[in-house]
């Protein structure tokens, strides 16, 4: 081939290569922009907010905070919301900014994990604190009254 | 001047509660009854003393005299007398005098009135116990949250707040106060700290009674049947002050909810649920001899954690929004805490042995057994709040993070519980003392269980797909149909061995046996309040929206349509913003709903307030955003549809009226013949 | 029904419970009130004394500058909690702006600025309107809230340059005056 032609060839494959290039960032703009969150709802907003307590405030989610300071941070999940963040992506940014005391729950890391065992521990005790009781304090066979199948009149009335 | 006579009477109030304690166990050591008798009169007098104190605090406040600083921060102009006199518990200090009036209003009564009086033996140690408690929360009354201090300021213009002048400081003669919290200007505030407080304080009683009794080593129940009546009207006020908190709270808070597993409401909550299980372990000592430590466990734990709720939401350790503000009676608190558990739990542990009763279960099935699970589910329930109100604490301790716990994980945890004893309330009525087998239960149990099938065969019908509300329903239903049962048959038995006709038997049964039949109706209020959490707890529907002038939107059912808004001014400066917002049904009929925002500029705050209509079926629940600019023509709402929630307010009123019903005393002549 | 081998051999019920049983409840209890003591002491205000050492810690400013404590030579450093949202906040901005200006140029003293549980567009706002250029941070995970223990804000804590607790002011300084004298400049 004559140098030429062969530069030309090149320029040709990189023009070609480069309007390719350019047909996919525009499809891949578009699809982006299609799939963009249309403005998200109050309500949207509200489901999140639900889920996350205010920072400052004692003890109150965001959805139902009056302050401005709550009014900011509800405009901030719909800024996100609408950028396409998902519910858990806009969770995690609050705690990075605020803390774990942000979360409803505390997350299952370290010490927390006591919350979350405490209550089966706590039935299971039950549970074997009351059949130990059961058991000793049954009536003993000898001594058992016998099984009555119809409730007697007089138990009724008592 | 006459406020140092109201902090006088409060300090001699103060050196007699000692003076009643000592004279007390001297005569407990001399064997001498009239010390015991004098330190018991001094215990009585406590009350009309501590009267005083308050009648002086009460005419402080309602003549305005705004140099006492708590009168200037509670009462403004322009409240209403009926929220003048309620401000006597709207801040720490108030509502700490409050406290130790009625501490001593019902520790004169347990020595004055009733089978407490006749309790000789117990008296002196019930004196020291009493008059301990006492003691404590009069010191943080008189040297640490004193209401009858006033405001000074020095020379160099500093606002200084004492009792006693400091030295180069004017009296200060404020013109107007700051007035309560907007959010506590409501019926709500009259009604719900008195019972709550009532109910707390009723509980020393039992708790004294224990006490004494472990002390002396009597090992009968006579300081259980003395007490019983308090017990059940503690329980009774205090029911009475958790219900009508949560009903403040939907009326005004405006999130549409009824209780939010708040640490201070659990705090509340925590006596009660022990409380309760209190009541009906009672029962198996007077019939069976059984649970007796259990009982001496519950009476003393009831009152500890009072004092540990009182100490919680005071001293600012629990993240609320209910605490009060932050306050130095935290340590004092604490040493009574630390005093009265090691008491209780050191005499308890003394005595152990000693108290054991002689009761025998009989089968699993029997009625004791039931007992036992349900004394089990509340404690379990008790210990898992515990858990929930603690662990932030622990949290921050252990690790310096702070955590929240909310409401989601107080109902996964306590809701399968809760439903367990709603499921244990359904069967108990047809179950019987002493031996019973599977099979008797299930002859008993399988007509009023067929016939409470129908009611999720009904709902399904018509409609309803949610499984957790059908069986809520069903479980419900099947508790009614069940008490039903058992009372047709025991009337029916009764009207036919004494040939009475159906009607007068069914009032004579009732009439002469309170305890069991009040116990029936507080069950079926409990019902009725399930239907309610059901509804709202599974098929409440929300939204926030934004409504124009003139564009209806719907909403379930209904159509909403914003007829615009307009503001007045009120003499006292507020404004008043209301919102007209015609709510059309789909059957035609509509109703309007006006949701209010009232501005309170000199406080530079606002509360919304929702506006509700009312029906068995559901409320329509309407809040005017105030956080999102509003005009004429366009405004945000949130818009709620409760379902059943009416319920949950008249199950209440039931559960009330079967509480009094169990504690009005039949006549003398029927008394031997009630057991429950 | 008597018989008398179980007789025999049911067990004479011992007056007192052992020893241990005490114990063991002892320490539990004692588990408990240590525990709500020290939540206590922990939510007082000023839970922190003076003189207290301070851990080194190291934030990470608005504009990107990472100023760690460790790094500051004994350097007294003023640590200002604030937060665009707290009115009183407001009052202090221009003071601390002024003392600022005077004690820079000596190079002793740093103004280090936390920024409480905001959010970050509010807080530039509130930086450029009050005209603010000494180093600003957002308090992440509300870790240095949470190291000083704050009660609310603005509160202001004067570290001395052997790492210790020099000075406390819980609320706004009211006067130039004020900070300078706490800040030993007077």
């Amino acid at each position: 081939m004559k140098p030429l032609q062969s530069f030309s060839r090149k320029v040709y494959s990189i023009v070609i290569a480069i309007s390719i290039l350019i047909e996919v960032m525009a499809v891949a703009v578009n699809s982006v922009s299609a799939q963009a969150q249309p403005t998200p709802s109050d309500d949207q907003v509200n489901v999140v907010a639900s889920q996350i307590y205010c920072p400052v405030c004692q003890n109150i989610t965001l959805d139902v905070c009056g302050t401005a300071a709550c009014a900011q941070w509800r405009e901030s999940i719909h800024e996100k919301l609408a950028q396409g963040e998902t519910p858990a992506q806009i969770k995690n940014y609050f705690v990075q900014q605020y803390g774990d005391r942000v979360l409803a729950v505390p997350p299952r890391t370290g010490l927390n994990w006591l919350l979350y065992l405490l209550p089966a521990f706590i039935l299971l005790a039950a549970l074997i604190l009351s059949v130990q009781f059961i058991h000793s304090h049954r009536v003993t066979p000898a001594n058992s009254v016998s099984e009555v199948d119809e409730p007697t009149k007089e138990d009724r009335h008592e | 001047m006459i406020a140092n006579l109201g902090f006088g009477f409060l300090f001699i109030a103060f050196l007699i509660s000692l003076y009643a304690i000592a004279t007390a166990s001297y005569g407990i050591r001399t064997r001498s009854s009239v010390f015991t008798e004098s330190a018991r009169i001094a215990a009585e007098v406590e009350f009309p003393l501590i009267s005083l104190s308050v009648v002086i605090l009460l005419g402080l406040m309602l003549s305005s005299q705004f140099q006492y600083t708590y009168v200037f921060r509670v009462i403004s102009q322009d409240m209403p007398l009926l929220l003048k006199i309620t401000a006597l518990w709207g801040g720490q200090s108030g509502s700490l005098l409050f406290w130790v009036w009625l501490l001593s209003g019902v520790t004169a009564a347990s020595f004055m009135w009733g089978k407490t009086k006749q309790m000789k033996q117990l008296t002196p140690w019930v004196v020291i116990v009493t008059m301990t408690i006492l003691a404590f929360f009069l010191f943080m009354v008189l040297f640490l949250e004193n209401p009858f201090e006033r405001i000074w300021i020095t020379t160099a213009g500093q606002v200084v707040t004492s009792f006693i002048q400091p030295a180069g400081t004017y009296p200060v003669f404020p013109s107007a106060g700051i007035g309560l919290n907007p959010l506590l200007r409501n019926l709500g505030m009259v009604l719900h700290p008195p019972m709550l407080y009532l109910g707390f304080v009723t509980f020393l009683i039992p708790f004294a009674y224990a006490l004494a009794s472990l002390i002396t080593g009597k090992s009968d129940s006579q300081w259980l049947q003395v007490t019983h009546g308090w017990s059940l009207a503690g329980w009774i006020f205090l029911s009475a002050g958790l219900v009508l908190g949560s009903r403040w709270s939907y009326d005004v808070l405006g999130w549409g909810g009824y209780w939010s597993w708040d640490p201070v409401e659990i705090a509340a909550l925590m006596p009660w649920l022990t409380a309760t299980a209190f009541l009906h372990s009672v029962i198996l000592e007077e019939r069976r001899d059984l649970f007796k430590r259990w009982n001496y466990v519950l009476a003393l734990l009831t009152f500890c954690l009072v004092i540990l709720g009182t100490f919680l939401t005071r001293s600012g350790v629990l993240s609320s929004v209910h605490a009060f503000s932050e306050s130095s009676i935290g340590p004092v608190f604490f040493v009574l805490i630390g005093l009265i558990l090691v008491v209780s739990l050191g005499l308890l542990l003394w005595r152990w042995n000693q108290l054991a009763g002689s009761g025998e279960l009989g089968s699993v099935f029997s009625r004791e057994s039931f007992f036992l699970f349900n004394n089990i589910l509340f404690i379990c329930i008790f210990l898992i709040c515990l858990t929930g109100v603690l662990f932030p604490i622990i949290s921050e301790v252990f690790t310096g993070q702070q955590v929240t716990v909310g409401a989601q994980w107080y109902k996964s945890t306590t809701g399968p519980l809760f439903g367990l004893l709603l499921i244990l309330m359904a069967i108990v009525p047809l179950s019987v003392w002493g031996a019973s087998t599977v099979k008797g239960l299930g002859k008993t149990l399988w007509k009023p269980a067929a016939v409470s099938l129908l009611i999720p065969l009904v709902l399904f019908l018509f409609g309803l797909r949610s499984w957790e509300g059908i069986l809520g329903f069903w479980l419900g239903g099947s508790a009614l149909c069940i008490l039903g049962f058992d009372l047709l048959r025991t009337v029916g038995a009764r009207s036919h061995a004494l040939h009475e006709p159906f009607l007068a038997a069914c009032f004579r049964l009732i009439v002469g046996n309170h305890r069991r039949y009040g116990g029936y109706l507080v069950h079926l209020g409990i019902v009725l309040m399930a239907l309610g959490i059901i509804g709202m707890e599974f098929f409440q529907v929300q939204t926030q929206v934004t409504l124009n002038k003139g564009t209806p939107v719907s909403f379930k059912q209904f159509s909403l349509q914003f007829e615009g808004l307009n503001t007045l001014t009120l003499a006292n400066s507020n404004e008043i913003t209301e919102a007209q917002i015609v709510v059309n049904q789909s059957d035609g009929k509509f109703f309007t709903l006006s949701p209010q925002v009232e501005n309170y500029p000199k406080l530079s705050q606002s509360v919304t307030i929702p506006a509700v209509r009312s029906t068995l079926a559901g409320d329509v629940y309407i809040v005017l955003v105030d956080w999102q600019p509003f005009s004429t023509s366009s405004a945000t709402f949130r818009v709620y549809y409760n379902p059943l929630v009416a319920w949950l307010w008249i199950g209440a009123v039931v559960l009330i009226l079967g509480g009094l019903f169990a504690f009005w005393p039949a006549n003398p002549k029927a008394v031997s013949e009630q057991k429950p | 029904m008597n018989d008398p081998l179980a007789a025999g051999a049911a067990k004479t019920p011992k007056k007192h419970l052992p020893i241990w049983v005490f114990i063991l409840a002892g320490v539990i209890l004692l588990g408990f009130l240590v525990l709500l003591a020290t939540g206590l002491l922990l939510n007082r205000q000023q839970a922190l004394t003076l003189g207290s050492r301070v851990e080194p810690f190291s934030v990470t400013s608005f504009d990107g500058t990472v100023i760690s404590t460790a790094d500051l030579h004994g350097k007294t450093v003023l640590l200002n909690f604030w937060a665009s949202w707290c009115t009183t906040c407001v009052d202090e901005a221009a003071i601390l702006e002024q003392a600022w200006r005077k004690v820079s140029p000596d190079q002793k003293i740093v103004f280090i600025g936390v920024d409480y549980a905001d959010t970050e567009p509010a807080a530039r706002a509130f930086l450029q309107k009050y005209g603010i250029d000494y180093t600003n941070a957002p308090d992440l995970r509300s870790a240095l809230s949470q190291q000083f223990r704050i009660t609310g804000v603005p509160e202001t804590y004067l570290i001395g340059g052997d790492g210790t607790l020099s000075g406390i002011k819980i609320g706004p300084f009211t006067s130039l005056d004020e900070l300078m004298t706490f800040l030993g400049q007077k």
